[in-house]
C-alpha cells in the first residue's frame, strides 16, 4: 500500500519501491518451464473456463433482431411507395406506404422497449454522433418516421395530396438509410460473427430489405400493378443470397456459428424461402395473383428469418470463446509470418 | 470536468487520451499495472471495490471454478479475481501438494497457481465510448473512461462493442455499469480503492508512463530469472486499442485468464463500414428506380 496522493499536476507522495522479491518457489537457475500440452484438434485455442471473452449482446432477440427486420421492410416499402405514387399505381403505393409507418411504429415500440430505462429514450437526442451507428440510426428515424407517419396519414384521410407526395419522397429517399444503417449498427461491435462480416452486411441488409418491401407489395398490390415489386423482389433476392456466400466464405471458421443450431436452421429455412420467392416473382407472379400472394409471403418470411439468423448466429459467436480467440490467434500469427502459433510457450 | 475544450484532434496520437478529445492542459494520464506474478488471490480489490463503490451483491454461487466465485467482470464486478490451476511440468514449483501415486507426479511435474485480477482497461481508443448514443459514456480529465449513470438509458450498444467484454447491464436497474478507476477518488487525490488495498502492490497505480516503465523493468528481471512465460498485456501503445490504461503482467497466454489475445476496437473499420453502408443505400434506391423505369404506367 502506498501513499501516493493525486494532484492535477500529477502524483505526490511516497511511493516506496514495488520490485516484489521473487519469493522461494522460482528456482532461478532451472531453466525454462516446458509448454503446456494443449487439446489438439483442428483449432486449439485456451479458455477460462470456457466462459465467453466479450460479453453477448443484451439486446432482446424479439425486439432488436425484429427491429432488423421491420427497419428493412419500412424502408424498402418506403422505396416503392415514393415510386408507385409517381408512376400511376395507387392501390400499390396505398399498400406500401401503410406497411412502412405499420413497420416503423412496430419498430420504435420495439426499440424504446429494449432500452434498460424507457423513460430515457429521449437522451439519444442529447448528441450526434458519427461514431455511434445507432446515434446516427435515431437521427435517420428521427427525419424518416415523421414523413413516413405524414405519407401515411394523408393516404388514408385524403387530405393535402402535394404535402403526402412530398413526404413520401422524403421517406423514400430516407428510407434507404433506415434499409442499411443496421448494417453497421451490429457489425460496430466486438462480436465475431458480426464483426467479422462488416464488409458483406450491408448489401446482404439492403437485399433483404428490399426482399421484404417487395415481398410486402406484392401481397397486396394486384396484377396490373406489379412489376416493379416483382423485379426489386427479385434483385434483392439475388443480392442477399450472393452475399450470404460471400459472408460465409469471409468468416472462415466463424461460419460455423451460422450453420449451428437455430441460426443454422433459420437461415437455411430462410435461403429456400428467399430462392422461391425469388423464382415466383420472376416466372409466375405476374401472370397469378395466388402465385404472387405465395411469393410475396415467401419473400417476407424469407427476410425476417435471414435476420432472426444472423442475431441469432452473432449471440452464439459472442458466448463461444473459440470464436474470439481462434481468429485473433490466426491474425497474430499472419502478423508474425509465424505457423499457427501465439506468443512463447503456446506452440503445440 | 474543469478543464477548458480546444478542438478536437482528428487523429489521436494515442499518447495523452485526454487532450485527444480536447482537454485543454490535462494532468497526466493514470492507470493501473496490475502484475499478476505477486497476486496471492486475497479479492481484497474486489472487496475493496465494492465497498467504496456501492457494487451491489451479484449473487452468492458457488460456481466450481477453482476458487474464483466471482466468474467475472460485471455491472455488479469491477475487479474480479482469476484462479488458474495449471498441472504443468514447471521447474522450481513445489509438487508437494500432490497426493503420492496421483497421475503425472512424475519428476519434474508441478502444480501452479495462476491469480489475476482483472479490471476495465481504460483503452485509449475505447470502443464502448464511441458506440455510445447517448454521450453517457466519456472520458475523464485523467484519460479514464467513465459511465455517467444520470444519462445512461441502458441501450446496451457498448456491451457487446467492449472486445474484452467488461461492460454490462445491471438487470434490476437497466442501466450499465463499470470501474471509473475511482473517478472519485482520484478527484480528491486519493488513488483507486483496489490498489489501495492489495497488499502485495500486484496492482499498482499510477501515470501511465511511469508504470510502463516500471513493468519493462519487471519484465527484465523475471526473464533474468528464469521465468521465461511472463510477459506484458495491454502496454503497447501500438495494439488494437491504443494501449491499455490497465494492463498487466502475465504468466500465460492472455486467453487462459479469459482475455482476449489480440484486442481490436471494433470502431477502427467504421469508416470502411459508412462507406459500404452508403454504397448499399445507393444501390438499394437505384435498384428501386430501375425497378420502376421501362415498365411503363401501371404495368
Amino acid at each position: 500500500m502506498s501513499d501516493a496522493e493525486v494532484t492535477r499536476e500529477g502524483l505526490r507522495g511516497e511511493r516506496p519501491g514495488r520490485e516484489a522479491r521473487l519469493g522461494s518457489g522460482v528456482d532461478r537457475d532451472a531453466g525454462t518451464p516446458q509448454p503446456r500440452r494443449r487439446k489438439r484438434g483442428e483449432h486449439p485455442f485456451s479458455s477460462y473456463y470456457g466462459q465467453p471473452i466479450i460479453n453477448p449482446p443484451v439486446w432482446e432477440e424479439r425486439e432488436i433482431g425484429g427491429y432488423l427486420f421491420t427497419g428493412g421492410l419500412a424502408g424498402a416499402s418506403s422505396i416503392l411507395a415514393a415510386g408507385a405514387q409517381f408512376t400511376g399505381r395507387p392501390v400499390s403505393a396505398r399498400a406500401s406506404k401503410l406497411t412502412a409507418a405499420g413497420a416503423i411504429a412496430v419498430s420504435l415500440t420495439a426499440l424504446v422497449k429494449d432500452l434498460g430505462r424507457p423513460a430515457r429514450f429521449m437522451n439519444m437526442l442529447r448528441v450526434v454522433k458519427p461514431s455511434s451507428p445507432m446515434s446516427v440510426g435515431v437521427w435517420i428515424l428521427a427525419g424518416y418516421t415523421p414523413l413516413a407517419f405524414a405519407s401515411a396519414a394523408s393516404e388514408l384521410a385524403g387530405i393535402a395530396p402535394r404535402a403526402g407526395r412530398a413526404a413520401g419522397l422524403g421517406a423514400g429517399l430516407l428510407g434507404a438509410g433506415v434499409a442499411s444503417y443496421t448494417a453497421a449498427l451490429i457489425a460496430d461491435t466486438a462480436v465475431p460473427a458480426w464483426h467479422g462480416a462488416h464488409r458483406e452486411l450491408p448489401f446482404l441488409f439492403v437485399g433483404s430489405a428490399a426482399g421484404a418491401g417487395a415481398g410486402a407489395a406484392l401481397l397486396a398490390a394486384p396484377l396490373a400493378e406489379n412489376g416493379p415489386a416483382r423485379r426489386l423482389g427479385v434483385a434483392g433476392a439475388l443480392v442477399e443470397l450472393g452475399f450470404g456466400q460471400l459472408m460465409e466464405r469471409r468468416l472462415g471458421m466463424v461460419a460455423e456459428a451460422l450453420h449451428q443450431g437455430t441460426p443454422g436452421r433459420r437461415l437455411r429455412i430462410a435461403r429456400g424461402l428467399t430462392a422461391v420467392g425469388a423464382g415466383l416473382a420472376a416466372l409466375a407472379a405476374g401472370r397469378s395473383r395466388p402465385a404472387a400472394a405465395a411469393a410475396g409471403a415467401a419473400l417476407v418470411t424469407g427476410s425476417l428469418l435471414t435476420r432472426l439468423g444472423i442475431f441469432a448466429a452473432g449471440v452464439a459467436s459472442a458466448q463461444d470463446p473459440r470464436f474470439t480467440v481462434v481468429p485473433q490467434r490466426e491474425r497474430l500469427a499472419r502478423e508474425r509470418g509465424g505457423p499457427t502459433a501465439g506468443p512463447s510457450g503456446s506452440s503445440d | 470536468m474543469s478543464a477548458g475544450w480546444t478542438e478536437v484532434k482528428l487523429v489521436p496520437d494515442g499518447q495523452n487520451a485526454a487532450a485527444d478529445v480536447g482537454y485543454a492542459d490535462p494532468p497526466p494520464r493514470v492507470g493501473f499495472f496490475t502484475d499478476t506474478s505477486i497476486c496471492i488471490g486475497c479479492k481484497a480489490c474486489e472487496v475493496a471495490c465494492k465497498e467504496w463503490n456501492h457494487v451491489p451483491e451479484d449473487g452468492l454461487n458457488w460456481l466450481g471454478d477453482s476458487f474464483d466465485n466471482t466468474g467475472g467482470l460485471s455491472a455488479d464486478s469491477w475487479r474480479h479475481v482469476a484462479f488458474v490451476e495449471q498441472r504443468v511440468p514447471a521447474a522450481g514449483h513445489d509438487a508437494s501438494v500432490q497426493r503420492e501415486g496421483e497421475e503425472g507426479a512424475g519428476a519434474g511435474d508441478g502444480f501452479r497457481w495462476l491469480m489475476a485480477s482483472d479490471v476495465c482497461k481504460h483503452c485509449t481508443h475505447a470502443a464502448c465510448l464511441d458506440v455510445c448514443p447517448t454521450g453517457s459514456l466519456f472520458r475523464t480529465e485523467f484519460g479514464t473512461v467513465v459511465v455517467q449513470a444520470d444519462i445512461c438509458n441502458g441501450c446496451g450498444y457498448c456491451v457487446p462493442a467492449c472486445p474484452y467484454g467488461v461492460l454490462n447491464k445491471r438487470e434490476d436497474d437497466g442501466r450499465i455499469f463499470k470501474c471509473t478507476l475511482c473517478y472519485d477518488r482520484l478527484g480528491n487525490g486519493q488513488e483507486p480503492a483496489c490498489a489501495k488495498a492489495c497488499p502485495t502492490e500486484s496492482i499498482q497505480f499510477g501515470e501511465l508512463e511511469e508504470l510502463r516503465t516500471r513493468a519493462d523493468g519487471r519484465l527484465a528481471l523475471l526473464h533474468e530469472a528464469g521465468v521465461s512465460e511472463a510477459r506484458l498485456y495491454g502496454h503497447d501503445p501500438g495494439d488494437g486499442v491504443g494501449g491499455d490504461g490497465a494492463f498487466f503482467l502475465l504468466l500465460d497466454e492472455p486467453e487462459v485468464y479469459g482475455l482476449p489475445p489480440d484486442p481490436v476496437v471494433t470502431t477502427r473499420d467504421l469508416p470502411a463500414m459508412w462507406r459500404r453502408v452508403g454504397l448499399a443505400a445507393t444501390g438499394l434506391l437505384a435498384a428501386g428506380a430501375a425497378a420502376f423505369i421501362g415498365s411503363g404506367r401501371g404495368r
